[in-house]
């Protein structure tokens, strides 16, 4: 359902994404590896349609990022790194908003709202500004922005980063029961996240991919520690 | 055109849940009686209209409080990130600007019908023509329309909100103070001849108080819009040049 062709990415003379190539299936849950700054939200940007690649495609469902935007963009819904919202705005009307941007109206837009308020436990918090919440809460409501219109694909980044362990295990639970019907590819620095919620995992390194398996596959080429290999393929940021 | 409608709701509803329409709505109604009345002379003048008492100020007020009203609309969207919600949704960017665009509008339309006393007043002391006072508003608002596309563009540029009302602030008070008779007559004879008539026709002056005299012409109305056509344009294609 995500197919990334030969992806790259440069900013003036940096190259942040080189040729990445890879595949997320309906059902599959893609945990999305690597240190800091190697490329993993820049990738995302580029196949949610944010940013344009400087080459390669993407194609969600089939439909090219890069030769139909409107129509691929449709099919995913996204979760931006930091969150963002508008503080003004309550959590209810930021979704109604959101859906109405997406194109639903009344009484589709009322059920879509209501349902992704259920989903992600926000009705004690529906009618509060969103100025007041707290971060769990925060990031809680851009989620359930992103399944407001029921995407068939999900790219979430770094959906449990600052949660609580609580609050982490809950996101992961959601992701895996997402994951049963969708295609999601996930990014995450924390390891145990992979073993937890993921199918499948890649690790990227300086815009490359540098391992790619099953959890278990994973660990094994680790010598029984995900941690080690991690360390082993990637590079310090101290180092380049 | 629905994604416009949507935008705009959003933004309208921001305006007026924030205190910053409030106050520039305030502030500018004072400032625009208090010229009206002091500089003005509109009690002095024995004249029963308003365009030299009122509306020949109104750019000096505009150029510094249109910026306060839109510095905000892409510079915030941009420092907090949900430039990057909308940019993944299923709407083109220029249903966002324009959307944007015409809330911060609204919230200046309504300022200006706001200044009615001062329609009333003259109503009451004396006879004017009411279709030249209808001329200087849609004047005063295409203004207020411009100076706001200016800023918009300016917002594009920057996630902070000081340096946009700054830069866009100094842009529309260079138009219009650079274009005022006064300060051409001073700097033109530094000048070749002829420039200080391209000056005057490039500035806001002419093409405002044309339309606030109650005279309506094509070349005012391309002016004003060609300039918000143009910054409009301007603001989505540099959005996209920061994202290649």
């Amino acid at each position: 359902m995500i197919e990334v062709e030969n992806l790259s990415k440069q900013f003036g003379k940096k190259t942040a994404v080189d040729h990445l190539s890879f595949s997320v299936r309906k059902g599959e849950v893609l945990g999305f590896l690597g240190p800091n700054g190697a490329g993993k939200s820049t990738t995302m940007r580029m196949v949610t349609g944010f940013l344009p690649p400087s080459s390669g495609d993407a194609k969600i469902c089939g439909i090219s990022i890069v030769g139909n935007p409107a129509e691929a963009k449709r099919k995913i819904g996204y979760l931006p790194e930091s969150a963002p919202l508008y503080n003004d705005m309550t959590v209810s009307g930021f979704l109604r908003f959101c859906a109405e941007v997406r194109g639903l109206s009344g009484n589709t837009r009322n059920d879509a709202v209501e349902r992704a308020i259920a989903t992600c436990f926000l009705q004690s918090v529906a009618y509060q500004s969103i100025e007041t919440l707290s971060k769990g809460y925060r990031h809680r409501t851009c989620l359930a922005q992103a399944l407001l219109h029921d995407p068939e694909v999900l790219i979430l980044d770094e959906p449990t980063d600052g949660l609580d362990p609580n609050q982490k295990h809950e996101v992961r639970q959601l992701i895996k029961r997402l994951g049963e019907t969708k295609a999601i590819l996930f990014s995450t620095h924390i390891l145990e996240e992979v073993e937890a919620a993921c199918t499948r995992a890649v690790i990227v390194d300086r815009g490359r991919i540098v391992a790619d398996g099953t959890p278990a596959e994973l660990i094994a080429k680790g010598k029984g520690s995900l941690t080690d290999l991690f360390r082993k393929v990637t590079t310090l940021d101290t180092a380049a | 055109m629905k994604n416009v409608w949507t935008i705009f709701k959003r933004e309208l509803g921001s305006y007026f849940s924030h205190p910053i329409a409030y106050a520039v709505i305030v502030v500018f109604l004072l400032l625009s009686m208090v010229f009206a009345f002091t500089l003005g002379g509109f009690m002095d003048a024995q004249d029963a209209s308003l365009t030299y008492s009122f509306f020949a100020y109104l750019p000096f007020v505009l150029m510094v409080l249109v910026p306060a009203v839109g510095m905000r609309l892409l510079a915030e969207e941009q420092r907090s990130g949900t430039i990057e919600l909308l940019g993944t949704m299923p709407i083109p960017m220029w249903s966002v600007i324009f959307g944007k665009f015409l809330a911060a509008a609204l919230v200046w339309l309504i300022a200006l019908l706001l200044t009615f006393p001062i329609w009333i007043t003259v109503n009451q002391l004396g006879d004017p023509d009411n279709l030249t006072i209808l001329s200087g508003y849609i004047g005063g608002f295409l203004v207020a329309c411009t100076f706001l596309a200016i800023t918009l563009l300016v917002s594009a540029f920057t996630r902070d909100q000081v340096i946009c009302l700054i830069v866009a602030a100094t842009l529309c008070i260079i138009i219009v103070l650079g274009t005022f008779d006064p300060f051409v007559r001073a700097y033109s004879k530094a000048l070749p001849a002829g420039f200080s008539d391209a000056i005057t026709s490039l500035g806001v002056w002419d093409h405002f108080m044309s339309l606030a005299r109650g005279s309506f012409r094509l070349q005012d109305a391309v002016w004003f819009l060609s300039i918000i056509l143009a910054c409009l344009t301007g603001t989505s294609a540099i959005l996209s040049a920061k994202r290649a």
